[in-house]
This record gives C-alpha cells, structure tokens and sequence, in this order.
C-alpha cells in the first residue's frame, strides 16, 4: 500500500534536516503505529506524505499503491486515497462544514472520473456516519471546525475520514484531547473501516489507543528515523518504561 | 460651509475646473433646482476640482473623472440576467443616464412617489429642501467638489418620497451602451417618520459616471439600500451618499462592486437623532486594472446611535483597493458606538491595499474601534482543503468567498444576500478553466 524508503527531508526556509532516512513498509489491511518522543518527526512524516509545502525532499522516495507520491499537488494525493487525520485540524471561518465535505468529497469523485453524489445521497451518508461519532447536526452547520472542542476536531476528522472513504489513513495524535467516550467512538469509527484492504498509520503517545484499534505492527521514531519495529508488545514495552531504553539501544 | 482657512486655489486647479464647466456648458434647468444649482456651481467655483495634490485624493489619482472628455469605456456584455431580476420590485431604467419608459415599471408601490429630477419643473417640491443640502452639509470639513459639480450639472435622477412602508423595492437599472458616455445623475429620497424603503441599484450606468444620493431617513424610518456596480470593465465612477438619520431610524446600504478601472464611493453619514442605527459595507473583487476606492465619513452629532463600517476587498493582479474611513463624534454624542473593519485579500504579490482609518472622538462616554488588515490567503486553511483533496483554484475561491461573505452578512435581507452570494460563486467559479 504505501512504501516509504530512506526519505530525508529537511525545511525549506532552514538548514535543519527533520527526517534522516525513514523506511517504511505498510501491507494493505493492516495497523501500523508509530511512537516517539516529541520532535522526533512523526507530524513532519504524516505532513510530507500529504504534500503540505515548507519541506525540501533531499533524498529518498514515497509510493502509494502506484503513484509516486512526492511528485503530486495535496489534492490528487488525496484523490488516490491518502487521507491525513491532522494532530491540529485547522479552522475555516466563512466555510460551512457541510459544503466543505460536500466539496471534498466531489472534488475526490470528479478527479477519479466517477459520477458525484446526488445532494440526497451526500445528505445520507453524512447523517449516518455523523451520528454514530455523535456528531449533531449543529455542528454540521457551523464553519468548519471554529468553535470546535478539541474532542469535537478530532471527531469531525474521522467524519471526514468516513466520507471519503480513502485506501491508506494517517491519523496523528487522533487520541490527544478524547475523552474515555470519545476515545470508544472513534476507534470504533475507525474500526469500522477497518475492511482487510484499507490500511492505518496510527501515530500516537499513548498505548491506550491501541487497546480499541489493534496495530499490527509498531514503529518506534526518534531522531527523524525508526530505531525500532515490533509487534504490539512493543507498545507495551513503551507505556512501561518509556523510551530511555530503546533510544540507549539505538545509540549502539 | 466650507472649512475657513482654506488655502487659495492654485491657478492650475482654477484652469481645470473652469475647462470642466465650460465642457457642460449651460445646464438645462427650470422651476425650483434652479436656486440649489446656482449655488453649487458657486460652491464647486470656490472649492475647485480635486487634483493629485488633495490630501483626500493621495491614493486615488482623480484625473480621469475631472478631466472635461471621459474616456472610452467598451461595453460589456456578461451574458448573465440581471441580478435582482428575481426580487419583488418596481424597475426603473435608464440608459447612459437617459430614462427608458419601455422598460421601466410604471406605477410606483403605495406609500412611495417616485418623480424625475429633470421633470419637475415646478417652482415648489418637497425635494428643495434636500437637494443640494446635504451635499452643503457633507461638505464640511472635508470638501467633495465631485458632488458639487454634480448637483450643479445633473441632468437626471429619481426624487423618492416614502410615506408608508413596502413590500416592493425601488430597484434602478443603470445600462451601460455608448463607448463615450459621461453621465451625471442624482437622487433626492427622503423617508418620512415610520416609513421603510429598500432601494436596489444595479449596472454600470455609463463610460463615466457621476452620481450623488441625498437620502434623508426620518424618525423611527427604515431605509435599506443595496447596489451592485456594473461590471464593465472600463467604466469609471464616482458617486456620494449624503445620509442625514434622525432619531431611531436605521440606514443601511450595501455594495458589491466588481471590476471597473476606477471607483470611488463615498458615503457621508450624519447621525443627527438620538438612537439611531447606520451601517455601511461593501465587498469588492478586483483583477488586474483595477481601482476601488471606499471613503466613508460618518458623524455623531446625537446620543446612544450605532454606526459600523465592514470593507472586504479581494484583490489580485496588481489590483488597488482604498479605504478612507472616519468616525467623528462631535460634543456631547455620548454612548456613541462606532464600528469600523476594512480587510483586504490580496492574492499575490502586485497586488495593493491601502487603508487610513481614523477616529475623531469629543465625547469621553464612547466605545470606538477600528482595524484594518491585509493579508495573504491562509495558508494551512489552503493546505487543509487541498488534503481533502479540493483542488487549488477551487480551495482558493472557498477561502475568498468567505472572506467576502463576512460583508454580505452586513444585508439584512436573506433573500437578497443570496442572490449577490450566488452571484458572486458564479464569477468565482467562471475563472477554474
Ligand atoms: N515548519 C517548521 N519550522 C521549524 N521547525 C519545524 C517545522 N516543522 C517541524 N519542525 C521541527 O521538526 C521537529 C519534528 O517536528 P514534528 O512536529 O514532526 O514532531 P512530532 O514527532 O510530531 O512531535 P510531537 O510528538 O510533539 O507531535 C521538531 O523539532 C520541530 O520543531
Ligand atoms: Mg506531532
């Protein structure tokens, strides 16, 4: 599904290299995580993936299914089925979050050659998925995500998420700032698109996420590269004692 | 009248404003504006025409709307319908400033008398006692010889007398159809106490247009105006709102203006009654050769009123947007609330925004605020849609329809914000391939 290799990057305006040569394999259907300490380049990975501007690719490469992903603007990524739950999801004043989704989701449509969807079957499918992550239609209205919670930002991503339906989903930080409920309501959002061909990158800090949404494999980030893969004891291994450990590990 | 130490006209100023006058030559005028006329061309004598030099023209080179031939302005044919075809109205057409009766409603809604200036001939009309008179007023302190000159040499325009209220709006459609058309046009409407008016303004009128509104809103009235400048190109404006508001009376008065090299609107609002309400707004979109000018002097001469100002532009091209804005309270006006924001968009580089904002305050018991920004689209808001997988172009009209959109909720009237909404995506959406 996505297949990252050796991918240095490092910003564009500075002389400060973030990510120093990250390999990444994700087989379709199955659960990565990332861990790490902060700063270690897990938001920067999720954002170069998505093609956000500010970053310079000095070496390496970036494909998901077929396509070579550095080489697209955000939207025809988006097109051919990345989709980035942001750490900080941003606020649009002025933009409904109805036409927003309505927007996103024929841009999608159109730029895959399919037909879009009728005003009526939008409507459908947005009830439904927005109830069951408890989404009122209030919220619906409003611009989007201003005035939001933070809980309620984080679960208007996975409404997103829910719409357009993408192949490989990154979500950053997704868990930071859920309550024990909504924490339940999106892992089972996610879960639920869970279909044995879509995949997930699931950055997180906390091991309680991965209690709902069962990773197959855990990376640990440090430094701008993965010093360690495991399976999901490895989380575990984390929760406990921290990353003091794998990074003296690492460091030999 | 006008500000007493007023320094002598430099010799040029007096060449180009008499090589004006003499370009009119002798305005053709009977029965009572006359009197009214005379002065104004005494009034606009001492004053004189407005060169590079003025202060209140340092970011808007007058030139072309001074100068005795106005220059060539093609006309424009957008293939759209017209915008408030939909709305429930009385239309009232002119042509390069020429009154059309074939396509001019006839009977004006009750409640409302609706006269031409150049047919009222009669020695005695209610519209004496505004005509020419709030322009004086507005005069003070700063001098608006445009308009002067204007009511001096008006060749027609619309006096409106409300006296009850109305479902129906006045809606005047200015056509635009001879290259070298100059035209000058003015409007007298005066709302009596408790009476309500919309009146809807729309077209680009003529190669050069000069227009001055005096709207006098009595006690209790309600008076809402919204206008849509023609998007000819070429075409230039300049046109001035005198509004005197007495006491709990609400004016508001709404513009969008897209295209046009040049386009000064002035308003110039007295608030003259306790508990009075006045807001005026205006979103404008500019590409490339293009000039949009809002200047708006509002005074508080009265207790306990609310003025706003809320000026959106987005510009692009090396499109210039201006904005001269002042409140004046004047002693005494206490629990005066004063509002005023003007942004602007700019979508690149070349593109100019210029703003002075000022605030002149003699009452200590007044909440006054004024801001003014310019900025560059949002970034992350960008990124965010184009993540969504909405394309560039698209996510950059979204992000400027919102911005816009901002000073389109300035329009009390759902249904009419609708329609320049619409209005607006479809101009936007036209430049996506
Ligand atoms: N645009 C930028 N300008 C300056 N520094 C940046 C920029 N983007 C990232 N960095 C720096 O790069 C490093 C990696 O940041 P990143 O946000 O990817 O970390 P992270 O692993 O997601 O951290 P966290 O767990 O705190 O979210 C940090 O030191 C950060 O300050
Ligand atoms: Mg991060």
């Amino acid at each position: 599904m996505l297949e990252i290799k050796n991918l240095h990057v490092k910003l564009e305006e500075e002389d400060k290299q973030i990510l120093k040569g990250v390999d990444l394999t994700i087989e379709p259907g199955t659960v990565h995580a990332i861990m790490g300490p902060n700063g270690s380049g897990k938001s920067t990975l999720s954002y170069v993936l998505s093609g956000k501007g500010g970053y310079e690719v000095t070496d390496g490469s970036a494909r998901l299914l077929d396509h070579d992903l550095l080489d697209m603007d955000p939207e025809a990524r988006a097109a051919a089925g990345l989709f980035l739950a942001f750490q900080y999801p941003v606020e649009i004043p002025g933009v409904g979050n109805m036409t927003f989704l309505r927007t996103a989701v024929n841009s999608q449509r159109k730029a895959r050659g399919e037909d879009e969807l009728s005003a009526a079957e939008f409507l459908k499918a947005v009830r439904e998925k927005a109830k069951s992550l408890k989404i009122d239609a209030e919220m619906l209205k409003r611009p989007v995500n201003v005035g939001f919670s933070g809980g309620e930002k984080k679960r208007n991503e996975i409404l997103q998420m829910a719409m357009l339906e993408p192949k490989m989903c990154i979500l950053d930080e997704t868990d930071s700032g859920l309550d024990v409920d909504a924490m339940k309501l999106v892992s089972e959002g996610v879960n639920a698109l869970r279909d044995g061909k879509r995949s997930f990158l699931v950055i997180t800090h906390y091991q309680r996420l991965l209690d709902h949404i069962k990773p197959d494999v855990v990376h640990i980030m440090s430094n701008g590269r993965i010093i360690k893969t495991g399976g999901p004891e490895l989380a575990l291994e984390v929760e406990e004692n921290g990353y003091a450990d794998l990074l003296a590990e690492a460091q030999v | 009248m006008i500000a007493p130490s007023k320094p002598k006209l430099t010799q040029a100023k007096i060449d180009a404003t008499e090589a004006r006058i003499a370009a009119i030559g002798t305005p053709d005028v009977r029965g009572w504006s006359a009197e009214p006329r005379s002065d104004a061309l005494a009034r606009l004598r001492a004053m004189g025409l407005p060169g590079a030099r003025d202060e209140y023209w340092k970011f808007t080179r007058p030139q072309t709307l001074v100068q005795p031939e106005a220059p060539a302005a093609a006309v424009f044919h957008s293939g759209e319908p017209e915008v408030f075809g939909d709305m429930n109205r009385v239309k009232i057409v002119f042509v390069d400033g020429v009154f059309d009766p074939e396509e001019s409603d006839e009977l004006a809604p009750a409640g409302v008398t609706i006269e031409r200036l150049s047919q009222a001939g009669s020695d005695i009309h209610w519209a004496k006692a505004l005509y020419g008179k709030l322009e004086t007023a507005g005069q003070d302190p700063v001098p608006r010889p445009l308009a002067a000159l204007n009511t001096w040499a008006a060749t027609d325009g619309l006096l409106i007398r409300v006296s009850g209220k109305t479902d129906k709006a006045v809606s005047i459609v200015y056509h635009h159809r001879d290259t070298a058309s100059d035209v000058m046009m003015h409007h007298v409407i005066k709302l009596d106490d408790g009476a309500e008016l919309t009146l809807l303004e729309n077209g680009p009128a003529a190669a050069r247009f000069n227009k001055v509104m005096e709207v006098e809103v009595g006690e209790g009235a309600k008076f809402h105006h919204v206008r849509a400048q023609g998007r000819d190109h070429e075409r230039r404006a300049v046109t001035h709102i005198f509004a005197r508001i007495k006491a709990e009376a609400l004016f508001k008065s709404f513009t969008l203006t897209a295209n046009g090299v040049l386009t000064r609107n002035e308003c110039i609002i007295e608030m003259v009654g306790d508990d009075a309400v006045a807001h005026v707004a205006g979103a404008c979109m500019g590409d490339g050769d293009f000039l949009h000018d809002d200047t708006v002097f509002v005074t508080h001469d009265a207790l306990n009123c609310e003025s706003r100002q809320v000026f959106k532009k987005v510009l692009r091209n090396g499109a210039k947007g201006i904005f001269q804005g002042k409140i004046l309270v004047k002693p005494g006006a206490q629990k005066t609330d004063g509002y005023q924001l003007s942004q602007s968009l700019l979508l690149d580089g070349d593109s100019e925004f210029l703003a002075k904002p000022e605030l002149e305050i003699y009452a200590d018991d007044v909440a006054c605020s004024h801001g003014s920004t310019s900025g560059a689209i949002d970034e992350d808001a960008l990124f965010y849609l184009r993540a969504r997988g909405v394309g560039e172009a698209e996510a950059t009209n979204l992000l400027t329809l919102a911005f816009l959109a901002q000073a389109l909720e300035e329009i009390e009237d759902e249904a009419l914000r609708d329609v320049l909404l619409e209005r607006l995506r479809a101009w936007l959406d036209r430049r996506i391939d």
